[in-house]
């Protein structure tokens, strides 16, 4: 879409990296210019009176000024911060997942509203009470429903039938589950319980509220959590960064016998 | 027939490669700093690279605060009049000027060396957090002033190390955040106003 010379839009920002004395070039994901990389002047000052408008994971209305290679941020303010958000090193990780998510796999220049919505929903959601969990899944199915690779869930990839209550398999290069049958001889994929798949189903289906009542085993969460992993690195063919980053902080709560959503 | 092909002496375009190499110089800067450098007399020359090699050979890191020094322990640590039972953990070593120049602080410190951020892959263990609670290990360190920078890094690796200092009895404190000096409140974000309303003091 071609953009008039000064213009104005709302962005979640997603990504800040350091460039000359002062300025910052920030990754922004906008509601119709989809992924935009901007600068912003002079924001590392104490006194920037942008600065705080344009901290990560912040929602702001931008006024942008086109450059010659990259458009420069000249006002802003911000919508939300998501304070509850911020005052929590699980919750904040969890956001910078999602927001590394959608840096890695959505597309510059092309408008994408429902993913707008959902990375802003999703920030909406870890402010709330729980382990984020089952946010961050409903997140990664609706991400790839919303950028064309929403998995198969219904019927077996290999022969088309309808999937049996049974362990399946869900394979990556598929898109999708394969049945016990057609499984045999694939390339490798993960088995996937029936719970799992039901979880999956729900969540794919898009009611949130109902799907963030349901309480998850460990077991099952961490099954669910693996086999969409699976999916992205497939799809990314490279690790998510701030995945391991989950994992560690997961590891060192779970060694006191918790989650670290559910701590202090 | 390489129509590409600059030529021009061999040391010259080694000096271009090189400086083609920092930060913030392209192709063009490089060319011309490496003919601004050919005309320089020879003194000044040596002058620059002796500079340089010195950075290289001469400076460590601080075996106790991981600061850059000279000499181990750096001139803070080894310093009298110091108070050796508050340290102010910062990110980077430009940090420790910043705050050196307010006169106001009395403690030792420790550098990070960075903050915590997962989409770059820096985690706890890139950084000097190792160090640091081992320096905390049997020493009489009241408090730990955690001042990492105000935005979403800095304050994750705040929580991230007040979650690790917190259960060894250690105070942990966090450098207040608010409006700066000579601000203006109506272009404040909302994070800043608020914090700067938690944190309000008597007048």
């Amino acid at each position: 879409m071609a953009r008039p010379r000064v213009y104005k839009t709302e962005a979640i920002v997603l990504k800040g990296a350091r460039m000359g004395e002062a300025d910052k070039l920030l990754t922004l994901y906008t509601p119709h210019l989809g992924l935009l990389k901007a600068v912003a002047k002079g924001v590392c000052r104490t006194r920037s009176k942008m600065g705080g408008h344009l901290e990560l994971l912040t929602h702001s209305t931008l006024m942008l000024a086109q450059g010659r290679n990259l458009d420069i941020i000249t006002q802003c303010e911000t919508i939300s911060s998501f304070l509850p958000l911020r005052a929590d090193l699980w919750r904040t990780s969890c956001a910078l997942y999602a927001a590394e998510l959608v840096d890695l796999l959505a597309a510059e220049n092309v408008e994408n509203r429902p993913l707008f919505r959902l990375l802003l929903d999703t920030l909406e959601r870890l402010c709330q009470a729980g382990d984020g969990e089952l946010t961050l899944r409903y997140f990664e199915l609706h991400l790839m429903d919303y950028l064309g690779y929403r998995p198969e869930l219904g019927r077996c990839l290999g022969c088309g039938s309808e999937l049996e209550p049974v362990t399946n398999l869900f394979s990556p290069s598929a898109g999708g589950v394969l049945c016990p049958h057609c499984s045999q001889g694939q390339p490798p994929g993960r088995p996937l319980s029936l719970n799992a798949l039901k979880m999956m189903r729900l969540l794919q289906r898009g009611d949130y509220a109902t799907a963030s009542r349901v309480k998850l085993r460990p077991e099952l969460a961490s099954e669910l959590e693996g086999s969409l992993r699976g999916y992205i690195t497939y799809l990314l063919e490279r690790e998510v960064r701030s995945a391991a980053w989950l994992d560690r902080l997961r590891r060192e709560a779970s060694q006191k016998g918790t989650h670290p959503g559910l701590e202090g | 027939m390489d129509i590409g092909f600059v030529p021009t002496a061999q040391p010259v375009g080694r000096l271009i490669e090189e400086l083609n190499k920092l930060p913030g110089i392209g192709p063009k800067s490089a060319q011309r700093l490496a003919y601004f450098l050919l005309r320089m007399s020879a003194d000044e020359a040596r002058s620059l690279a002796e500079a340089i090699l010195a950075v290289k050979e001469r400076v460590i890191l601080c075996s106790e605060c991981q600061n850059i020094t000279e000499s181990d322990p750096c001139l803070i640590c080894r310093g009298d009049g110091r108070d050796g039972t508050t340290i102010c953990v910062v990110e980077e070593p430009l940090d420790i000027l910043a705050l050196e120049r307010t006169r106001g602080y009395k403690g030792l410190y420790h550098v990070l060396h960075g903050a915590i951020s997962p989409a770059d892959g820096v985690g706890p263990d890139e950084l000097k957090i190792k160090e640091l609670l081992s320096r905390l290990q049997g020493r009489p360190v009241a408090e730990v002033i955690l001042a990492t920078n105000p935005n979403l890094e800095g304050e994750a690796t705040a929580m991230y190390l007040k979650g690790l200092i917190a259960p060894l009895g250690v105070r942990v404190t966090r450098l207040a955040r608010g409006l700066p000096f000579g601000g203006d409140l109506e272009y404040a974000d909302e994070v800043t106003l608020s914090r700067a309303i938690e944190g309000r003091q008597e007048a």
